[in-house]
């Protein structure tokens, strides 16, 4: 049942796909790729976004992309506190590859389950005027429910991208995943420095959760589906390059997108991870590693 | 000598259980104790990679769902009896288990975590594809008349006494041996210890290797326990979790830690399962997990060693 449409239809959708799922992987970028701190818990955080998006859409009629921008803050807030607590309880006493990782993987578990007894185990979605609409490009349709997360995923890439090569504080991001030392000397605090990093990664997070919500329904459990997804795209694209995180990101999306269109949804799951074992094992630097 | 008393306590668990089993107590004690004893295996399994060779595997459910399904496959292909169940899904485990060992020739640390969990991830579609077993709709078992002990939930219960105390024993001899000093020595510096001419990679093959074969053993029985399984329910998270937690609030570095915290932790569970709600007690494993990593790294039994050493 092959056509050349469907063939096309596929990859545009995997593109899109793509954009969104860069989204989702520029927090684990900055805080994986960069701080080398094992933030599994990123996708929980994305998650909890996402619920966020639909409480004050259900009960404020609010658009989920516009939730997700105004609730960068408390997210940047919270991301602070709890690199705040990693930096306590592990990395001070130099602890933190083997616990700090279990204590990620704690968190996750328990925004996971607070959310499920919050809310229930059933799927939760949006509604905008934008979701269910879609153009027509002879044959290729292109979904908005698609684009707009694609297009906010595009420009939150240049906008982190932007602030790391032009920003002071940016530039310290940078300086701080090079040589703590170095950055000492120059005058800046590095723990500051990482603080103010990990915060964007989880604001982040609260965006990518609202384009996560505005693309497909949401259960608590969504969370696990993209720990795959986010480290096989940061790993991919080269720990800690924001360009390789987009060009990872889409080219897992039209990998996953093929594979739900040929072969069955069911097995799109085991390409993000499949990829992942591959990259792994073959070029463990990433397509764009430093 | 010790070594003689260990079996001898070992012998006398198994003789407890046994007495235990001809009670005839609430049959719900059978029920909750076969989990709290799958606890004790599972995490004495996963503690003799993440505790002593220090590896962090996120797979456990891959280990123990591929234990399950291996003997629902040999129940569907030759109605196999029990033993060979338990003994044929360890030993797949453990083949998957080798595998895992050659990964961590690349992959340390982080990497290799989250190359476990993706290895649980593909395992799960892949069964959930394969329609032989159940596929995702899951695999209904219709139980035999129990052949001992009146019935299966008291059967089970005996059984799972007698591989916990294996576990255990062997994750003692483990320790004490000199494969415990040469994993503790690769825990604290890979390089260091391959330097000093300790064979690391033989070393980690056999720690993952024993420790899939463990969780595979603690896996196989499940289908006759639940008559019913499905890729989610075999493949939960939870095990996961637990697998991780009991080890860490227990401690990490002896065979005693990780069986303070299954027994804790599982009764603790059981208990509020009934009481409460089985998502609460979700909730509260992972509070306790983070606490514990926070707060108390070496967990009970190293803030234990604390007390007495002052």
């Amino acid at each position: 049942m092959f056509s050349w449409d469907l063939l096309a239809n596929a990859v545009v959708a995997g593109i899109l796909l793509g954009g969104f799922y860069a989204a989702v992987s520029l927090g684990v970028s900055l805080t994986f790729g960069l701080l080398d701190v094992v933030n599994i818990a990123h996708p929980a955080f994305v998650i909890l976004g996402a619920y966020a998006a639909y409480v004050m859409n259900s009960s404020f009629g609010l658009d989920p992309i516009l939730t997700g921008v105004l609730f960068t803050p408390p997210f940047y807030v919270v991301g602070a506190a709890v690199y705040r607590i990693y930096y306590g309880s592990f990395e001070r006493r130099g602890e933190e590859s083997l616990r700090g990782l279990v204590f990620f993987f704690g968190l996750l578990f328990i925004i996971e389950v607070s959310l499920s007894l919050k809310y229930g185990v059933d799927y939760r979605l949006v509604e905008a005027a934008y979701i269910g609409k879609s153009i027509d490009f002879g044959g290729v349709g292109i979904a908005f429910r698609l684009l707009v997360p694609f297009l906010v995923g595009v420009g939150m890439t240049l906008a982190l991208s932007l602030f790391l090569s032009r920003t002071f504080y940016g530039r310290a991001i940078m300086g701080v995943s090079q040589d703590r030392l170095a950055l000492r000397l120059m005058g800046a605090n590095p723990v500051r420095i990482k603080t103010i990093a990990f915060g964007i990664g989880i604001a982040a997070a609260s965006l990518s959760g609202a384009l996560l919500i505005t693309i497909a329904p949401v259960v608590p459990s969504t969370d696990r589906d993209y720990i795959g997804r986010v480290f096989a795209i940061t790993v991919l694209g080269g720990l800690g390059s924001i360009g390789g995180t987009l060009v990872a990101a889409i080219i897992l999306g039209v990998a996953e997108s093929l594979m739900a269109t040929f072969f069955g949804p069911s097995w799109s799951h085991a390409v993000s991870f499949g990829l992942l074992l591959l990259a792994l094992a073959v070029r463990p630097a990433g397509l764009f590693g430093r | 000598m010790r070594t003689w008393a260990a079996l001898l306590i070992g012998v006398a668990v198994m003789g407890g259980g046994i007495l235990l089993a001809n009670l005839r107590v609430n049959p719900y004690v059978y029920f909750a104790g076969y989990v709290v004893l799958q606890y004790v295996v599972i995490a004495t399994a996963w503690n003799i990679l993440g505790g002593y060779a220090g590896y962090v595997n996120f797979g456990t459910p891959a280990f123990f769902a591929l234990g399950a399904y291996t003997a629902i496959f040999l129940i569907e292909a030759f109605t196999a009896p029990l033993p060979v169940l338990i003994l044929a899904g360890g030993l797949v485990s453990a083949l998957l288990g080798l595998g895992i060992g050659y990964l961590t020739l690349r992959l340390r640390g982080v990497f290799f975590s989250i190359a476990t969990f993706a290895l649980a991830v593909v395992l799960q579609t892949l069964i959930i594809n394969w329609e032989y077993v159940g596929g995702a709709k899951g695999f209904t078992l219709i139980r035999p008349s129990a052949p001992y002990f009146g019935s299966w939930g008291v059967l089970l219960f005996t059984v799972m006494v007698g591989l916990a105390v294996v576990a255990v024993l062997a994750a003692r001899m483990i320790e004490r041996s000199w494969i415990g000093r040469g994993l503790s020595a690769l825990r604290d510096n890979e390089e260091a210890a391959e330097c000093m001419g300790v064979p690391t990679l033989r070393l980690k093959l056999f720690a993952t290797t024993v420790s899939g074969f463990f969780l595979g053993v603690a896996g196989a029985p499940f289908p006759y326990y639940v008559t019913y399984v499905e890729p989610s329910s075999a493949f939960n998270l939870d095990y996961a979790v637990n697998a991780l937690a009991m080890p860490m609030i227990g401690g990490t570095t002896t065979w005693i830690g990780p069986v303070i915290g299954a027994v804790l932790l599982g009764t603790a569970q059981q208990v509020a399962t009934v009481t409460i709600s089985s998502e609460l007690n979700l909730l509260i494993v992972g509070v306790v997990l983070v606490l514990f990593v926070v707060l108390a790294p070496e967990g009970i039994t190293g803030l234990a060693r604390r007390l007495m050493g002052r």
